[in-house]
């Protein structure tokens, strides 16, 4: 009779039955697990690979503590952090309402351009609170304009964001590449890059630290945003859209104005992300620079569920795991680029729990609906979301 | 009615009391259906019958909580689509699954057990034989997305028995053909009965089901209402068959009403209980549309030049079988679909392009019939879900801020209210039954001075008790003068409810009968496409 009972727990769950609700603890340890899981489970079998490679895994990873958090590494990590968790929490904003802005590298890549070129012309004239606020805005303007079109796109024609996005991507870094080797290039200088900000006019340290203010901002963000999400009428109309367009449409909600608002806070945030890393970090931006942080950002974002705070340990957990990561491997005689393989083996993982999770119910997929629909046909008009 | 066959023949498929229950909806229930070889037997039904779950659970795409299926007397399993064609059972559906771009050999070839190499010929030779069997005359080399639907429909009629079936489903296969179509394939199914092969006919039609069918048996919300034996399909007049189904796709009670004289009196009682003392007529009107059209989406049409007025106190009903324009003309009024011409009034001022939530202030609301992929947000809390309609209105939200507790208060007191039973007011609103569901779509749509309703099949799928409770409060909303439309593919439903019946038909309004003794024979003849007056001609 194994059978028939299989049969009728696959039928109730293709139907989403409504069958025994599991109780909060077991829900709140499922996600916790299937969060966790993956980081955990690319920590070992990029153990095992070291180890096959005639590696020691155990030095490597007492390594990355050792320079990515232990003396004075956490500064670096922390530093790092400020940029990732900004770009992080404009992925959120948009992700939750099911929709895929995939173009943060030209969003960056302009806002940091334009920081570093107007820069070091209004920092020095300029009193600094001012001069801070307006490349801010500029560099949060610029991101948020350049999601304007695919948000116009998908608002009005239904055009599937992840193509506008990542083609206004690739715009904007060659724009980008335009302005520092054109209107924005060092005069002094035949390498292709912008000038450089004063070291005295970049963004204050906190106390003795190398940790800039910057990382205060993007703290402050995720509380903004984090409150935003889930405690005004802005983050529900988010999540309703999010969670079914169809039923965001039913209830009166405008749709295209949520998609619009929800475009343009993700492109400012990836805009004031680009601010905080050159005012704090960087000081310039060279040609064909990209740092590509929302590539390493978004596996983390979904093993959040899309939950600000959560989000933070995350990014900590990365931030760490880079800066200690490139001095480690270089110890171990590896090339830096094993991180990437740890980060694909997470998104690997990822992908294996999401498959057995949709063939027994193990908890919740990363992927909201909207988004999965998104991938499905990302070549045609959806007309869920009119 | 249906025990009458010689029992020495061993009937091709026996589907022995399947049963199959989706959330909040008893698609199947106890259905047993026979289909000897050799014969057309036709499940006829209203879209949402439980006919379509019925032959997907038959092809392998669906499995049966219960009941069990045979074939030539021997219990089988299907457990897939595939299983289903091993064993012989082929499917025609609907819409074509033809390869446009590949010829009809190709095609063809392509459902063949494969080996390394084609065998072209071979096929060539197999195609020649069947369609001279058929009697279909098609050209191999054709690309089958330059055929006429009716050709495709044949290949892909060859395409199901190329693998051997003795069993062929075909589902609504009349819905895409013109009448020549039709001739053919009922000239290709004579044929097919030839072979002894054993078709399943699916069809809301009726004509065609009585034209076609050897047997018929009718589905009614997910039962078998009744079965029409071959004897009696060959013995009865035409016009007894039509009553005699009508009154079992539509009801049995409706029928009764309509038929019995001394109970006309029960049914005006009825009337003057809704609140309609004062002569319906004379009330303003609420909503009116003046020939408003719309555009379909995907399988659902849209509606032409539709209007109607409803006033304040009337119940409007609006018959017709599902995928007549339903949804369509709902969302117009809602909003949720733009009006491509004509206009939607309310209280006598075009609403066109007022937006959805602009029309929910005016006093509108529209309870969707779609409960789990429109009216809720399963991840959300039920007391959230109850206020989805009023998302950053005072005092609810306050400069964008949420009072939780405000409306922890209010959503308490219309759970209570509405008889929401629910784990808590957090609770999930996926984990809520499904009439349970529809409690909560009503306390939303009717708790904040509605004046006028659009209800959208508000039983459906609801047990006795909780469907009694929602037309009281149906009841209740009109005797405190609101103007209502009911949106139902439930005869007998509108019949209790409404003052008038409007009938939807491919889009169109049939007409707009009054409730009164011949209501349901005037409706069932204008849903099924024949108003008395070509009846008689």
């Amino acid at each position: 009779m194994a059978l028939e009972t299989e049969t009728t727990a696959d039928a109730a769950l293709a139907a989403g039955a409504p069958t025994a609700e599991p109780s909060r603890l077991v829900r709140w340890w499922r996600t916790a697990m299937r969060s966790l899981a993956p980081v955990i489970l690319a920590l070992i079998a990029g153990g095992l690979l070291m180890l096959a490679l005639g590696r020691n895994p155990v030095s490597f990873y007492v390594n990355v503590w050792q320079y990515g958090v232990a003396s004075g590494g956490w500064q670096n990590s922390a530093v790092l952090m400020a940029p990732l968790l900004l770009i992080a929490l404009g992925l959120i904003i948009v992700f939750r309402a099911g929709i895929w802005n995939l173009g943060y590298d030209g969003q960056y890549l302009m806002g940091a351009a334009l920081v570093a070129g107007l820069g070091p012309s209004i920092l020095p004239s300029w009193p600094a609170p001012l001069a801070y606020v307006v490349l801010f805005l500029v560099a949060g303007g610029t991101g948020a304009l350049w999601t304007l079109l695919p948000a116009v796109l998908k608002a009005w024609y239904d055009i599937n964001e992840i193509i506008t996005t990542l083609m206004m991507s690739f715009i904007g870094i060659g724009v980008a590449n335009i302005l520092v080797k054109g209107p924005f290039q060092d005069p002094t200088v035949n390498i292709p890059q912008t000038r450089t900000i004063p070291f005295d006019k970049m963004l204050p340290d906190l106390g003795s630290t190398r940790v800039h203010i910057g990382v205060i901002i993007a703290l402050g963000a995720v509380i903004v945003v984090h409150y935003a999400l889930t405690r005004t009428s802005f983050g529900l109309r988010l999540q309703v859209l999010g969670a079914n367009p169809r039923t965001a449409r039913h209830v009166g909600i405008n749709l295209r104005r949520v998609i619009v608002t929800s475009f343009l806070w993700s492109g400012f945030l990836v805009g004031i992300a680009a601010a905080v890393d050159i005012l704090g970090l960087w000081a310039y931006v060279r040609a064909n620079w990209n740092p590509a942080y929302g590539d390493a950002v978004i596996p983390f974002v979904f093993l959040a569920r899309l939950n600000a705070l959560v989000v933070v340990p995350f990014i900590a957990f990365y931030a760490v795991l880079s800066t200690g990561g490139d001095l480690a491997a270089q110890q171990v005689n590896l090339p830096t680029d094993f991180l990437l393989v740890l980060v694909a083996l997470i998104l690997l993982f990822m992908t294996v729990i999401e498959y057995l999770g949709r063939r027994r119910d193990m908890g919740q997929s990363y992927l909201s609906p909207g988004l999965k629909e998104a991938l499905r046909h990302p070549l045609v008009r959806r007309r869920s979301a009119q | 009615m249906a025990g009458t066959q010689s029992p020495v023949r061993v009937p091709a498929i026996e589907l022995v009391n399947i049963t199959k229950r989706f959330p909040g909806v008893l698609a199947n229930d106890r259905v047993s259906v026979t289909v000897q070889h050799g014969e057309v037997h036709c499940l006829l039904g209203e879209n949402g019958a439980g006919k379509s779950t019925l032959i997907s659970i038959l092809s392998g795409m669906l499995r049966p909580d219960s009941g069990s299926i045979r074939l030539d007397g021997a219990e089988v399993g299907i457990r897939s689509p595939r299983d289903a064609l091993r064993l012989g059972i082929g499917t025609v559906y609907q819409h074509s699954t033809l390869i446009p771009a590949l010829t009809v050999l190709e095609n063809l070839m392509l459902g063949a057990r494969s080996r390394l190499m084609l065998d072209r010929d071979g096929a060539r030779k197999r195609l020649a034989e069947m369609a001279a069997q058929l009697g279909i005359e098609v050209d191999p080399e054709a690309r089958t997305g330059d055929l006429a639907l009716g050709r495709q429909q044949q290949v892909e009629i060859i395409s199901a028995l190329w693998r051997g079936s003795r069993v062929l489903i075909l589902d609504e296969p009349t819905s895409m053909l013109t009448l020549q179509g039709v001739e053919e394939l009922q000239k290709v199914l004579r044929r097919l009965k030839e072979r002894g092969t054993a078709i399943v006919f699916i069809t809301h039609k009726l004509h065609e089901a009585l034209a076609v069918g050897d047997r018929v048996s009718i589905l009614r919300r997910g039962r078998l209402a009744g079965a029409l034996s071959s004897q009696q399909l060959a013995s009865s007049s035409m016009e007894d068959l039509r009553a005699e189904i009508i009154r079992l796709m539509f009801g049995e009670e409706s029928a009764e009403i309509a038929g019995a004289a001394e109970l006309n009196t029960d049914l005006t009682d009825v009337e003057e209980e809704s609140g309609s003392s004062t002569p319906v007529a004379e009330g303003d009107v609420f909503l009116e549309l003046k020939s408003a059209s719309a555009r379909g989406e995907g399988t659902e049409p849209g509606i032409e030049e539709v209007s109607f007025q409803v006033r304040e106190g009337e119940i409007l009903g609006v018959a017709g079988m599902d995928g007549n324009g339903q949804r369509s003309l709902a969302e117009a009024i809602a909003g949720q679909r733009r009006i491509t011409s004509g206009t939607v009034e309310l209280f006598g001022v075009p609403v066109n392009r007022l937006s959805v939530s602009a029309r929910q202030r005016l006093g509108l609301r529209y309870m969707t019939d779609d409960r789990l992929g429109e009216g809720i947000v399963r991840n959300l809390g039920v007391s959230l879900n109850i206020f989805l309609k009023r998302i950053g209105e005072p005092p609810f939200w306050r400069w964008g801020r949420v009072d939780r507790r405000r409306i922890n208060a209010e959503a308490s007191s219309l759970v209570k209210a509405f008889d929401i039973r629910t784990s808590g007011l957090e609770a999930r609103a996926g984990t809520l039954s499904g009439g349970n569901m529809q409690k909560l779509l009503l306390a939303r749509e009717l708790s904040f001075n509605p004046k006028v309703v659009v209800f959208h099949k508000p039983t459906y799928g609801l047990d006795l008790k909780t469907t009694e409770h929602v037309r009281e409060v149906i009841r209740d909303l009109v005797r405190d003068g609101a103007a209502v439309v009911v949106i139902s593919t439930d005869l007998d439903e509108l019949l209790e409810l409404c003052h008038r019946v409007a009938v939807l038909s491919r889009g169109r309004l049939a007409g707009v009968v009054g409730n009164g003794p011949d209501a349901v024979d005037q409706v069932g003849s204008l849903m099924i496409g024949m108003s008395k007056g070509q009846e008689a001609a």
